[in-house]
């Protein structure tokens, strides 16, 4: 074990991901990348491609529909869907267990 | 190592064909996908399945599987005989899909080694062949205490590697990491050359942690902002009060103004989660009632009753 102590950097605050480091993250193509965002599935920051800028949250996002697509056969389309309804899903369990305290 | 029953794990008959199989094993990768599912055990169950379908859609690899015969009950300690899987030809990898790391050691005794052989990916490939290494992505459960502190956690990963020999192994790796001051509920952090080592002269890939926040018993997290109900003394709330609140920094004094409701909402601003621009503490005021369980606590409500003109209803009508 290393004694070392690593500092890492916060997506988002410290820093942002590029097209070529989302794809890395995501172990995808770069093409896999521009369709997700064609499909308004990323919002990227910057209008050319070479500029554009990606936040944590979009990491989440295109990691979770990878895995949509590569475990569960999902489409582009598809996995726009479920991942705008699992969002929903979670804000909402959140305020179920809001609500279930206060009860 | 135990033997498993990938057709129990399915959930299908040993004779099922290769329809009944892909349609179980979108049935069960829906219910436990880890993004997806809520049951405990959903990313353990999820893998088994994955690893039961790496098996079975593969006429090949499943008819090897069935030749190991059908006496073997799940669970039941298992070794390969020699040469199982002889005059059986894999055309592709051993893995076709998903992580190595995730199969169980029965799969990787039958399929792993000569998979990663057989699809050119042993070290030593030398000949000027350079890749980055992948990156690497893991969640890492902290405090509420931590984000606002920054620490440093020791955190353990379990990373595959092929070795010499081509095998893959998995091994524990243990970081130091200094969890930074201020941040959040589902940030990324990126630990830079963490992630697997590159082949050849490639650079080493990146580790990503999500955080995640451990649930805490009274405080409540949305993003920057924290949550806390806090309990006072029905006269408290009506005359007015200094009183101690825990804050995740440490206790603070708070006013209290006079003739507060119950779900007032207090503000101390920048008393959330720190960061450039820090998060507010709203704490949310619960009146306490004291027990009447005393002769002098009962004197004292009967008193009210009589002299206090309340009545709570008054805004039902009633």
């Amino acid at each position: 074990m290393s004694e070392k102590v690593l500092t890492g950097l916060i997506v988002n605050e410290d820093m942002t991901l590029t097209l070529a480091e989302l794809s890395r993250a995501c172990c995808v193509h770069a093409e896999w990348i521009v369709a997700l965002v064609d499909e308004g599935i990323l919002e990227p920051e910057g209008d050319v491609r070479t500029g554009w800028h990606f936040s944590g949250p979009s990491l989440r996002r295109a990691r979770m529909a990878v895995h949509l697509q590569q475990d569960l056969g999902v489409n582009l389309a598809g996995a726009a869907l479920a991942l705008d309804l699992m969002e929903e899903l979670e804000s909402l369990r959140r305020r179920v267990q809001l609500l279930d305290r206060e009860i | 190592m135990e033997y498993k029953d990938y057709y129990e794990i399915m959930g299908v008959d040993k004779d099922a064909t290769q329809d009944q199989i892909k349609r179980a094993y979108r049935k069960l990768a829906r219910k436990y996908h880890p993004d997806v599912s809520k049951e405990r055990d959903a990313e353990q169950k999820f893998k088994e399945v994955g690893e039961a379908y790496e098996v079975l859609k593969d006429p090949e690899k499943r008819a090897a599987y069935d030749q190991l015969g059908a006496n073997w009950q799940a669970g039941q300690d298992f070794r390969p005989p020699p040469d199982w899987d002889a005059g059986f030809e894999f055309s592709g990898g051993g893995y076709t899909q998903g992580d190595s790391a995730a199969f169980s050691d029965f799969f990787e005794s039958l399929f792993g080694q000569r998979g990663f052989r057989s699809a050119g990916m042993g070290a030593g490939s030398g000949g000027g062949f350079q890749m980055r290494g992948e990156d690497h992505h893991a969640k890492i459960l902290i405090d509420l205490e931590d984000a606002y502190k920054g620490m440093t956690r020791t955190i353990t990963l379990r990373v595959p590697e092929v070795d010499a020999q081509g095998h893959v192994r998995t091994r524990e790796r243990t970081l130091n990491v200094r969890i930074p001051k201020g941040v959040r509920q589902g940030q990324q952090i990126r630990l830079a050359g963490q992630g697997a080592p590159g082949m050849g002269s490639g650079a080493q890939g990146d580790l990503y942690l999500e955080v995640e926040f451990n649930p805490h018993s009274f405080y409540r997290v949305e993003g920057r902002d924290v949550f806390l109900d806090l309990p006072v003394a029905p006269w408290e709330a009506a005359l007015g009060a200094k009183v101690k609140a825990p804050t995740p920094d440490g206790a603070v004094d708070l006013s209290i103004p006079p003739d507060s409701k119950a779900g007032r909402k207090l503000r101390l601003k920048g008393r959330g989660i720190p960061g450039r621009t820090p998060g507010d503490l709203y704490v949310l005021l619960q009146i306490a009632l004291p027990p009447a369980n005393t002769e002098k606590a009962k004197a004292l409500y009967t008193k009210m009753q009589q002299e206090l003109a309340f009545n709570p209803r008054a805004g039902l009508g009633v």
